[in-house]
């Protein structure tokens, strides 16, 4: 039996689209409320994002999850075209590349995750 | 040693040179904007593990003047990205089919754009109900 090597493209596809998808849902409205809505105390109660909400939201199991997938997400969406479309400017792919775009993902889900397993549940 | 010289046409800006490839580049690019969104949530969500002092700290720089205009060009930038997205439905998707019925390009679009705006009114709903 011969092996094949399976491609990981699929992999990254998948973060892309998935990132893709969120980052189109809620994209907007999230850079709304908490850079725009609530730094102006405009239209949200105010304390929204007070360390006691905040805190509570990153202890629970929903609200651990949702930050976490909006995190990982975007940042893999992100790396996955900024990579391909290096390509369309004259940078092709190697690892330096790679490093910038990949690289950084993977440096800000290792972040996110231990910040949020630290915060308890 | 081979002296062959041959021209090979330099491909510097050829996204410029035709609208639709500038379209292109400019929905590519709202990537970096939604990268520069997850890592201001990362910063975020560093400085709440910090604690108390740390969290309000960021808050207050999201409250500055340069961060909210920051903020403004990552909500247009961001919008566009889910306003393309959806429109290149028809061409990233597999075809919808519907009662036996291939889905129109501009329902698929249309219905798109609508979940995107449900989407969005709902998170709202939901972070004041949380809040509140």
């Amino acid at each position: 039996m011969k092996t094949r090597k399976r491609s990981n493209a699929p992999i990254f596809w998948l973060l892309f689209g998935g990132g893709g998808m969120m980052a189109a849902l809620f994209g907007p409205m999230l850079v709304f409320i908490t850079g725009i809505a609530v730094p102006l105390g405009l239209l949200l109660p105010t304390g929204t994002m007070s360390y006691p909400n905040m805190l509570a939201f990153a202890q629970n199991f929903i609200g651990k999850g949702f930050i976490f997938v909006v995190i990982f997400l975007f940042i893999w969406h992100a790396a996955h075209r900024t990579f391909h479309s290096a390509h369309e400017i004259g940078i092709h792919g190697g690892p330096l590349t790679k490093l910038m775009t990949y690289g950084v993902a993977a440096v800000v889900t290792v972040i996110a995750g231990v910040v949020l397993l630290g915060l308890g549940f | 040693m081979s002296k062959r010289r041959p021209y090979v046409r330099s491909m510097d800006g050829w996204w410029k040179k035709n609208p639709f490839y500038v379209e292109y580049m400019i929905h590519e690019g709202t990537a970096l904007f939604v990268a520069a969104y997850a890592i201001v949530l990362t910063v975020g969500l560093v400085c709440l593990g910090q604690g108390e002092a740390a969290w309000n700290g960021w808050l207050e720089a999201m409250q500055s003047p340069l961060s909210i205009i920051f903020h403004l060009v990552l909500l247009v930038a961001i919008a566009y990205h889910a306003f393309t997205w959806f429109k290149l439905f028809p061409l990233t998707m597999p075809p919808i089919v519907l009662n036996g019925k291939k889905m129109e390009p501009c329902a698929i679009v249309g219905a798109g754009w609508t979940a995107g705006v449900v989407a969005a009114l709902a998170l709202f709903v939901i972070v004041w109900g949380i809040a509140a």
